[in-house]
């Protein structure tokens, strides 16, 4: 891997997506910004995959036919896919589970449409 | 039969996650046939977990390679580290497995006449069966990526099901909060994954134990794996999701759900023995592991003495017990470079910590079912609404004095057996633990005389004088559990030398579990 400036900048925006990730999932208190907060961290998560298999000037990783060459890692973005699809996965359960919760309390603020305590 | 041996550990994942999905078409043909399936596909997972476990202490570890020629041929000709999907099953896993598979059968069955008073019955066995896949793929996997693919599996599930009841608003609330620490959980150890990726550009988890160099990025990954696991296992401090998803979660998967979270206590484990192990600093990852079992029993104990939502009382009981592993664990640990002081009481923690786990998901899981039973019958989870129920719900009563006399330690329930072993070992490595151990002991004793007593003795209450004894699928359900115990309880030593001792060998043989995917290294 060539270090370099033009190389760090995915890694530094994956630093960005998942700090303001985080940041939003502790303080945000309306539940559908909380989601929003998950959503940005998976990209960053996401994003840090994928550019851990990128290799500067690689081609496509399919064998057939290749040209001479570096590769791009195939096994990152198969992890990025399957992660992708997950995600989606768990977005539309929380999604549906914030709207059961509005139809119960008609509000989605964390702190007034509590009910479980202590 | 030696075929489905070779097989057994993929099929134990497969027949269920097909059954999973099979069912919503057989329940279009009734009730019956789809119940039939549930509980046979649970049932035939069992038998292949435990013909599995036979030959495992017969002759070993199991490595299955999936779409290898042969499936132990782990790396591929010209290939210097396995590329392809490996399930690593040792004695550990194997002792997952039997806990899983026999606590999701008892939920099953038990669920059964649950569902009778619900809709929606194909999509809740779906996603029971999805849970039952979940867990056990996370305790066979060997690889590092898809044991964040099956904790996510398990979460989902886990977390639809905690909300099925979607009438209640707790229900709903519960379900999002398990979602949401799931969620975050599950994306922190994929990111884990990624930074050992990154280094070694490996996901096997033998063959990243090998090349492991404890490097600052790797302690880094540990942190992160940590946090995450112990969040999932609601390990005080971060177990604020666990009462409100245990307390929601519906009749027979509450059980299933701790057990889920058994299932990522056994991933911190797998993570601190088997992929960093001696390498790591064990001494104060150790007492890190200390701590936090430390403060899980004595949080979760003092929480649970005056709750009076009886779900939330187990719960918390649930937290609190978790501790005791993480502590006899946690003394095993940080004595792992030291091998005399491993030998006189190391592993006699570490084979406390594990039969606890076993110990623990029978009676925690019996009382979470006769809870249920409680709040199925009264239709209220309030201990200061019940009383009297003895005359009434005679066995669930036996079964809740049954459950809680082992959670105490109480003797000779087989809860006893395994807190001795902690009390003994942890003894030895500091007084003041097994002092604390012994406490909160005593502490939920008198929490759980403080339970029996509002919801089974003193008068009935006028309107709960209709109330009757649970159907039976129900008692049949809490019945597996309360033998189970009772066989426990009567003969501690033939099951820990027969599953809990080759589980402490498997969890401390670090080379044996690298070198069964490596080859003799």
């Amino acid at each position: 891997m060539t270090a370099g400036l033009p190389f760090n900048i995915p890694f530094l925006a994956v630093v960005a997506l998942i700090s303001i990730g985080l940041f939003i999932i502790l303080t945000q208190r309306n539940l559908i910004k909380l989601v929003m907060g998950i959503v940005i961290m998976e990209s960053g998560v996401n994003l840090f995959l994928v550019s851990l298999g990128y290799r500067t000037g690689g081609i496509v990783p399919i064998f057939t036919h290749a040209p001479e060459g570096v590769m791009v890692l195939p096994v990152p973005q198969a992890l990025t896919l399957t992660s992708i699809v997950i995600g989606v996965a768990t977005t539309a359960l929380m999604l549906s589970l914030i709207m059961l919760t509005y139809r119960h309390t008609g509000d989605i603020d964390a702190e007034k449409s509590r009910r479980l305590k202590g | 039969m030696d075929s489905l041996v070779t097989h057994s550990s993929i099929l134990a994942i497969a027949i269920p996650l097909l059954a999973a999905f099979i069912v919503p078409l057989v329940s279009k043909v009734g009730d019956k046939a789809r119940n039939t399936v549930v509980i046979g596909a649970l049932a035939l997972a069992e038998f292949l977990v435990i013909i599995l476990a036979r030959d495992i202490y017969l002759n070993g570890l199991h490595v299955y390679t999936l779409g290898a020629a042969a499936t132990d041929l782990t790396i591929p000709e010209h290939y210097m580290v396995p590329v392809r999907i490996i399930l690593e099953v040792d004695a550990m896993s194997v002792f997952m497995g039997i806990i899983t598979t026999t606590i999701s059968l008892a939920g099953a069955i038990y669920s059964i006449s649950f569902m009778k008073e619900e809709t929606g019955g194909d999509r809740f066995y779906t996603l029971l069966l999805l849970l039952a896949v979940g867990m056990l793929g996370l305790v066979f996997t060997g690889d590092m990526f898809n044991f964040f693919v099956f904790l996510e599996i398990l979460s989902i599930s886990g977390a639809a099901l905690a909300a099925f009841r979607t009438r209640f608003g707790d229900a709903t609330e519960g379900g999002f909060k398990y979602i949401v620490i799931s969620a975050v959980g599950a994306l922190v150890v994929l990111f884990a994954v990624g930074i050992l990726y990154s280094q070694y550009n490996l996901l096997s988890i033998a063959a990243l134990a090998q090349a492991i160099q404890y490097t600052a990025l790797d302690k880094i990954a540990l942190a992160l794996l940590v946090v995450a696991l112990a969040m999932k296992l609601a390990s005080v401090p971060l177990h604020m999701w666990a009462p409100d998803t245990y307390s929601v979660a519906p009749a027979g998967t509450t059980p299933m759900i701790y057990v889920a979270s058994q299932a990522c206590l056994y991933g911190l484990f797998r993570v601190l023995f088997s992929l960093y192990g001696v390498s790591l600093d064990t001494l104060t990852i150790g007492w890190v592991v200390i701590i936090l079992g430390v403060l899980s029993m004595f949080v979760g104990v003092t929480m649970a003495v005056h709750q009076s939502d009886i779900k939330r009382l187990m719960a918390y009981h649930a937290i609190s017990q978790s501790g005791y592993m993480l502590l006899g664990i946690g003394v095993g640990l940080a004595v792992l470079a030291d091998p005399q002081a491993l030998a006189s009481y190391g592993r006699e923690a570490i084979s406390g910590g594990i039969f606890h786990i076993i110990n623990n998901a029978l009676y925690k899981g019996l009382l979470f079912l006769t809870a249920e039973a409680l709040f199925f019958a009264l239709g209220t989870r309030d201990l200061n609404k019940m009383g009297g129920m003895f005359r009434n719900m005679k066995y669930t009563a036996i079964f809740f004095i049954i459950g809680a006399l082992a959670i105490s330690g109480v003797p000779p329930f087989n809860g006893f057996t395994s807190k001795l072993m902690i009390y003994e070992s942890v003894y030895n490595f500091s007084p003041v633990l097994a002092v604390i151990a012994m406490l909160v002991s005593i502490l939920t004793l008198a929490s759980f005389t403080k339970a029996f007593q509002s919801a089974f003795t003193g008068p009935a209450l006028p309107q709960h004088d209709n109330v009757r004894e649970v159907p039976k699928p129900m008692l049949i359900g809490m019945g597996i559990l309360a033998v189970a115990i009772v066989f426990f309880s009567l003969f501690p030593s033939l099951v820990v030398d027969t599953i809990v001792t080759p589980a402490t060998d498997a969890l401390i043989d670090q080379a044996g579990y690298i070198g069964a995917v490596m080859g003799g290294a």
